[in-house]
């Protein structure tokens, strides 16, 4: 397992951890930007723009996207957050080659009147997909209203509206001040030598405009909030539930995240024990999610409505004595061994490496390598788990609600 | 590249089939054990039965209670999931590799001395009702398992997860008597792979399995199917659209062939729904078909999810293309089936998840394990004649359609001389 590093002449950055056991390559485009950086009257243009990537540039027309990568036989797809629009693709060793060039053409599209038109009516039905999932809408909502007034309050597939009054030309604009090669993070992982990636970089990626884009990552101040959306034809009440947590760059993320297994996994936790193997909950999840300079422990909640009350005073005592007395040695241990097979696991395929060695690089510059991320869990302690409390305290300023009820009593 | 597979299989007296294949270049291990108790045993009126006891088995076996049990498989960083499906109670979990041993006793404890306590059933049950009420809000999730309750033969068409309508009539004495005859080494398929040696694999599970006591093999008696054109109103953003129409079964000399061919309609971007649907039309953002396998029967299963207003059009536009796919298929839309498949050949390689799954599988299936290698020689000797013949032979008629959503549709003129 080796480790490379280098920037183009216009900003754009490499990283590649290559590995000759395994038997393919992944290689990712991770450009910083996301529904944050969008202008507010053109919410959802970042992820419509990764669509229409898909459409074809000058040269390839969308058929030929599409034919040549399944030519090649690649998984490739795309994916727009908060923060990053990600183009990837994993591919056999000798197709990286071909695979290369039409993944890196495909971040400049020709973005043709025609085809926006059209791929408009899809996003529209995505848009329209995610309504009815209620899970999924909770979580936009709890977002739209934990930072409002903050950037990353802006819903990543922007509103029916906002969509249809997008024009071609604002997304040109768009697309025109964000990608730049010094906004862009190229990930290799897998089976592949170091020379030639350089090459194709160079021969693909160094006529990319240079330069930066700007982002404010001030730390969101969320005031919190209630937000009940009423779903009648829901049968579960769905809720998030969003608390302050350490940002991206904080040295604390390793413990939250830690923090957030013990407490909070999808079986085994805290919250497991206490609300859904009695069966009060369908779902009872804390995640931390980190951001640019923000960051957030979300609680999910799928049950009963009658049961929302209870559950919520449940979780709420749960939280106060995790924030009063910290974890147990034991919990601590278990959650590590946990966590640990998780890491070895993901890192036997070149896909599951991508996200986290561009992540690293794009949110820290920092090069982490598998046995690194093993030993910085091994070495966290109580202690560690203790400071995160203290800055952030499990707990919710905002809450969202999605389902059957008209509004939220108690404890909310 | 596809390397060499080192896969050894041993029957046990007991009815228990062991298959383990070696991958020493990774660092983890994978299992998948399928016990013979799924949903397709399920007591008529009781259909929830398998699920409910898939959630009360891990609570508590052998001495430890259902607390100490997860802590124990968390101790060992085992990541795991139980489900229940038509055939099988399936068990399946991966951890580093040295940790396996330890992993398998506890499994044993859980199939053969599951504690199945009274006061944990009321749990186990809210636990399945809870599922069954998410699913509810889930239309692209329950459209096609209400489409495979049309187009299956009772009682594989049932839901595993069972329903809201038969769950209060199930009490722990069913349950129990749904594990007191069912859960059996006899059908039994433990599927390993990973990092291990696969004699000391054998000698673990001769050890913790080799005194689980085999049981008489159950007969099934097969129902109807439901109705072939039907809908379900519900007050939805979008209409979900589930068209079933029949094909070849796994174990079928021709299953390679109906592969390809749904390939060709839904394998990858350049595929003909994605094409004709989404990108030409933009009628939807998802759309797709798969091929459904039980062991006697299959069925092509497709799914589009779009606006009421459009649901008319992508309901005609969808079947137009299934029926069209029998006029004819280019050279190169099979050479780029082939391609994704030979990459997905090799990058098994990768995962032992995937191998465990693999292997426990093609056991139930063929009752033996298509290497890599032979997957990969019988796609690359489909030819376009050979797919189209099978096209032939099976075309896209006799539709099961079912749509949720806020009105019904009319079926297109191909489907309704069909129905008749």
């Amino acid at each position: 397992m080796t480790f490379h590093q280098e920037q183009l002449d216009n900003g754009l950055q490499i990283v590649a951890e290559l590995d000759p056991r395994v038997y393919s390559v992944a290689i990712g485009f991770f450009v910083r930007t996301g529904s944050r950086d969008e202008p507010r009257q053109w919410l959802g243009v970042s992820h419509f723009l990764e669509h229409m990537a898909f459409k074809g540039t000058d040269r390839y027309s969308a058929d030929d996207v599409n034919r040549i990568f399944d030519e090649l036989g690649a998984s490739y797809n795309a994916q727009t957050s908060e923060e990053i629009t990600l183009f990837y693709a994993a591919v056999l060793p000798e197709y990286l080659p071909r695979t290369f060039e039409l993944l890196a053409s495909i971040l400049f599209p020709a973005l043709r009147a025609e085809d926006f038109e059209m791929e408009k009516n899809v996003i529209l039905e995505e848009i329209g997909m995610y309504e009815d999932m209620p899970s999924f809408l909770v979580y936009e909502k709890a977002m739209e209203t934990h930072f409002a007034g903050h950037p990353l309050g802006q819903c990543i597939l922007g509103t029916t509206e906002s969509i249809r009054a997008l024009t071609v030309e604002q997304m040109r604009k768009y697309h025109r001040e964000r990608y730049r090669a010094g906004n862009i993070v190229l990930a290799v992982a897998g089976k592949a030598e170091w020379e030639p990636i350089r090459e194709l970089a160079e021969r693909h990626c160094s006529h990319w405009p240079s330069g930066a884009a700007s982002r404010n990552t001030d730390e969101a101040k969320p005031t919190g909030g209630v937000r009940v959306v009423e779903k009648p034809s829901s049968v579960q009440e769905h809720l998030v539930l969003m608390n302050p947590a350490p940002p991206a760059r904080s040295d604390l993320r390793f413990a939250a995240e830690l923090l957030s297994v013990v407490v909070g996994d999808d079986t085994g936790s805290r919250l497991y024990w206490e609300l859904v193997d009695p069966g009060h909950a369908e779902a009872a999840e804390l995640g931390y999610n980190d951001f640019d300079g923000s960051g957030a422990f979300m609680t999910y909640v799928s049950c009963d409505p009658p049961n929302v009350v209870d559950n919520l005073k449940r979780i709420r005592r749960l939280y106060d004595r995790v924030n009063r007395d910290g974890l147990t040695e034991d919990e601590l241990n278990r959650a590590k061994n946990k966590v640990a097979s998780r890491i070895v696991l993901r890192s036997e395929r070149p896909m599951g490496r991508l996200s986290s060695l561009g992540g690293n690089w794009i949110y820290r510059g920092e090069y982490r390598s598998v046995d690194d991320d093993l030993q910085t869990l091994r070495s966290l302690t109580l202690d560690d788990i203790r400071r995160v409390l203290e800055a952030y305290p499990l707990g919710w300023t905002t809450t969202a609600a999605v389902g059957p009820l008209e509004k939220l009593d108690g404890e909310v | 590249m596809i390397e060499p597979q080192d896969i050894q299989t041993y029957k046990f007296e007991n009815g228990l089939t062991l298959v383990v294949e070696s991958m020493p270049a990774v660092r983890s291990a994978a299992f998948s054990l399928l016990v013979p108790a799924g949903s397709i045993y399920d007591q008529q009126g009781r259909n929830g039965t398998a699920a409910i006891l898939c959630e009360l088995v891990t609570r508590g076996a052998g001495e430890r209670d259902s607390q100490e049990l997860s802590d124990a498989l968390d101790d060992l960083g085992v990541q795991r999931s139980e489900s229940v499906g038509r055939n099988h109670i399936a068990f399946s979990g991966a951890s580093v590799a040295t940790n396996l041993t330890e992993a398998l006793r506890l499994y044993a404890d859980i199939v053969q001395r599951p504690h199945l306590p009274d006061e944990e059933f009321p749990a186990a049950k809210a636990g399945v009702e809870q599922t069954l009420r998410s699913l509810e809000d889930e239309p692209r999730q329950k459209v096609i398992i209400e489409l495979r309750r049309r187009c299956f033969r009772h009682p594989w068409g049932r839901p595993p997860d069972g329903t809201l309508e038969d769950l209060p009539r199930i009490d722990a004495a069913t349950v129990r008597e749904h594990y007191h005859h069912y859960f059996r080494p006899n059908g039994a398929i433990l599927g390993v792979a990973g990092n291990v040696d696969a004699s000391a694999v054998r000698a673990i599970v001769e050890e913790v399995f080799g005194q689980w006591s085999a049981k008489p093999e159950p007969s099934i008696e097969p129902g109807p199917r439901g109705p072939a054109v039907d809908c379900i109103q519900q007050d939805s953003t979008q209409t979900h659209i589930g068209i079933a129409y029949p094909a070849v079964p796994y174990s079928d000399p021709d299953y390679y062939a109906a592969w390809a061919a749904v390939s060709v309609l839904s394998g990858g971007m350049s595929s003909r729904l994605f094409t004709e649907v989404r990108e030409k039309r933009g009628l939807c953002y998802a759309v797709y078909a798969t091929l459904s396998s039980l062991p006697h029967e299959a069925r092509v299963l497709c799914y589009a999810g779009t606006t009421a207003e459009r649901a008319q059009a992508t309901l005609d536009v969808t079947i137009h293309e299934l029926v069209r796919l029998g006029d004819g298929i280019a050279e190169d839309e099979l050479n780029r089936c082939k391609a994704r498949a030979k990459s997905s050949l090799v990058m098994q390689q990768e995962s032992t998840m995937a191998r465990a799954g693999a292997v426990a599988r093609d056991w139930f299936f063929l009752g033996r394990v298509r290497t890599l290698a032979e997957v990969r020689d019988r796609v690359e000797a489909l030819t376009v004649d050979a797919v189209l013949d099978y096209v032939h032979r099976y075309p896209a008629r006799d539709f099961t359609i079912l749509t949720i959503g806020p009105k019904p549709l009319e079926p297109p003129a191909a489907v309704r001389g069909d129905s008749d």
